[in-house]
């Protein structure tokens, strides 16, 4: 399980960081959100992995698994969620204000293509 | 009166909420009330200086839970400092922006609330998740104040913005996930104790984890290289925003100096001392950066971005000595950089909205009404951020080449910072003589702008005023900060008052 997870969770970081540095601002969006799955997972993992034990001092049980974690899980999704939200919108008011959605900075005339998705958009 | 500690969080939060939900359409009454607000946050913040200013670190127990494990605000001098000066920053910033960038889009006074919550909780915090949360509430609020008003070239460089500190946010999980997982505590005073006590196995993990905070800690202070993000961000911020982002960079400063001095400091054991070896280069590599980019810009805005960074190398580089002469010469420092950069910003959005079409771009234009009053203005705060006496900035700066005397990258630190100011200075007097003494033949465009200067020179002024009281009291301000420095590095005195059970733990088992 833990070669499972520990790969999974490696995985989804190469996959975030691959599409985060790309130079569209929707893969962008998208390279973030893997990054944040991975780091969800990576805090989850963080209290150790391990099943059917109870998280709350229960009679006659030894052994628990820690709840602190799912907490910090817990905020971390919360957090990222509202994020990507405003990521989202935010890149697509750019698309609508400027015509393109490349990331780079400086100014580019706006191609014919860029103005037809532009207007596809927009309807 | 020892819940006024957690006022400084929970008054803005309440004041926004009550911005947002109330009087949403009347921005008369959202200005006065979030006048008053802030107002009466510098009173609270006055208070809590005095009553930290003469007693251990104060713990507040959120829900009366021990320390491990509820959370704790920890109110210490070091923290009432910072919350002191970002009061004093927010009411100038607030009174400029009353005087017109308010209404240029909506909800300015309820994200300028929740800006100061997450600042000041960022300050207050002695646990590194809600050092995360509050981050995170603070860049929220940054995100929104910075695309106020709108427009393409802000929200291009928002989406950077963004996007940049999304990564970060993502890091500092990593992080925080690296630590706990071989300390089981994310509580300041707590891993202060723990990590001094790790397993053998477990260092690299550690070491990791403290490697990746460092590094989100210097994306938040535009440490070189993880500065790119600075220039553009806060040039196309609002000026006001961009006067009271002073105080962003600084949070990641101070997380740096609390972070590494109080968990991964001298007394860490296998990992102590762990951030002196990357701050100081990393802090010359940004002078040196900082200075180039000052000289190499060709627009007001970027040369004031620059020299912020410039300032952050200096800042710093005082404070990567983690020692007692360093964090006060750096606190100095940090008061006389955050007021003079945000008096600069002030004045780089007052005077480009007068330029027209030439706006904030280093080149001559026809003679602007009240010129010579833009330009004396421009000439006492360009004395002040390049360090030239009389000013604080030169205070500083002297003392700050006073405390890396003993390093051993003495020589290093001496000569890229005297090179650097040149640099810097010959960029500021450039940029000067071409906005204010070059005039252009052109006749003069109608600008639109006719609303009065007086409330926004009358700021400028008020915090380049504050700057000439620093170098003006600087003995007794120096001696408050060598306490302020001296309790900071008391890492004992602080696990003490946070966690008073631990400490008697520790001491009853022989190491």
């Amino acid at each position: 399980m833990e070669i499972l997870v520990a790969s999974g969770i490696g995985v989804l970081a190469m996959v975030g960081l691959y599409l985060v540095l790309n130079r569209h601002s929707f893969p962008v969006i998208i390279g973030t959100t893997f990054l944040s799955y991975a780091v969800n997972l990576f805090l989850f993992a963080m209290g150790r992995l391990s099943i059917d034990k109870p998280p709350i001092i229960t009679k006659g049980v030894t052994d628990y698994t820690d709840p602190l974690p799912q907490a910090l899980v817990l905020t971390a999704i919360v957090i990222s969620f509202g994020m990507t939200a405003l990521v989202v919108v935010l890149a697509l008011r750019g698309f609508l204000e400027t015509g393109t959605e490349r990331v780079e900075n400086g100014e580019r005339p706006p191609s014919p293509s860029d103005a037809r998705k532009r207007k596809a958009a927009r309807r | 009166m020892i819940h006024l500690i957690i006022a400084p969080i929970v008054l803005p939060a309440v004041v926004a909420a009550f911005l947002v939900l109330v009087l949403r359409h009347d921005l008369a009454s959202q200005r006065i009330v979030s006048a008053a607000a802030t107002l009466a946050l510098l009173a609270i913040t006055v208070w809590l200086y005095v009553s930290a200013s003469d007693s251990a670190p104060t713990p507040y127990l959120l829900g009366d839970w021990r320390a491990p494990f509820g959370i704790v605000l920890v109110l210490d001098r070091l923290a009432a400092t910072m919350l002191l000066l970002t009061a004093v920053l927010a009411v100038a910033v607030l009174i400029y922006a009353m005087a017109g960038w308010d209404r240029a889009g909506r909800h300015f006074h309820p994200l300028f609330q929740f800006q100061l919550m997450g600042l000041n909780g960022a300050f207050l915090t002695g646990d590194v998740f809600n050092l995360f949360v509050f981050f995170e509430i603070m860049l929220i609020a940054s995100y929104g104040l910075m695309l106020h008003g709108g427009g393409a070239q802000r929200l291009r460089a928002g989406f950077h913005y963004v996007a940049i500190n999304l990564i970060g946010s993502t890091l500092f999980l990593f992080a925080v996930g690296l630590i706990y997982a071989v300390t089981g505590t994310l509580n300041m005073a707590d891993l202060a104790i723990k990590v001094a006590q790790i397993a053998p196995g477990d260092e690299a993990i550690l070491r990791v984890g403290a490697l990746l905070l460092l590094l989100v800690f210097a994306l938040k202070a535009a440490l070189v290289p993880l500065q790119w993000w600075l220039p553009s961000a806060y040039a196309a911020a609002p000026g006001p925003v961009a006067a009271l982002f002073m105080m962003m960079t600084k949070v990641g400063a101070y997380s740096i100096v609390r972070v590494y001095i109080l968990v991964f400091g001298v007394d860490a054991g296998a990992v102590a001392d762990l951030a002196s070896p990357w701050v100081i280069p990393a802090a010359l590599a940004t002078l040196a950066l900082g200075a180039v980019g000052v000289l190499a810009s060709p627009t007001l805005l970027g040369l004031v971005c620059f020299s912020i960074i410039w300032s952050m190398g200096s800042l710093l580089l005082a404070f990567g000595l983690f020692d007692q002469s360093g964090l006060s010469a750096g606190l100095y420092y940090l008061l006389h950089s955050t007021l003079s950069g945000a008096a600069l910003f002030l004045l780089a959005d007052l005077v480009s909205a007068r330029r027209g079409s030439a706006a904030d771009r280093l080149t001559p234009t026809p003679l602007l009404p009240h010129a010579n009053l833009f330009a004396g203005l421009f000439f006492v705060a360009a004395i002040a951020i390049t360090g030239m006496p009389p000013l604080s900035g030169f205070l500083g700066k002297l003392l700050i080449l006073d405390a890396t005397w003993r390093n051993p990258l003495a020589v290093a630190s001496w000569v890229m910072l005297l090179a650097t100011s040149l640099l810097v200075i010959i960029g500021f007097a450039r940029a000067g003589s071409t906005l204010f003494w070059k005039v252009a033949d052109r006749p003069a465009e109608s600008v639109a702008p006719a609303s009065s200067i007086a409330l926004p020179v009358a700021v400028i002024a008020g915090l380049l005023g504050a700057t000439v009281l620093l170098s003006v009291f600087a003995g007794p301000i120096t001696r408050e900060l060598a306490t302020t420095a001296q309790q900071t590095l008391d890492i004992k005195a602080y696990v003490r008052a946070v966690n008073p059970a631990a400490t008697a733990l520790s001491r009853s088992e022989p190491r």
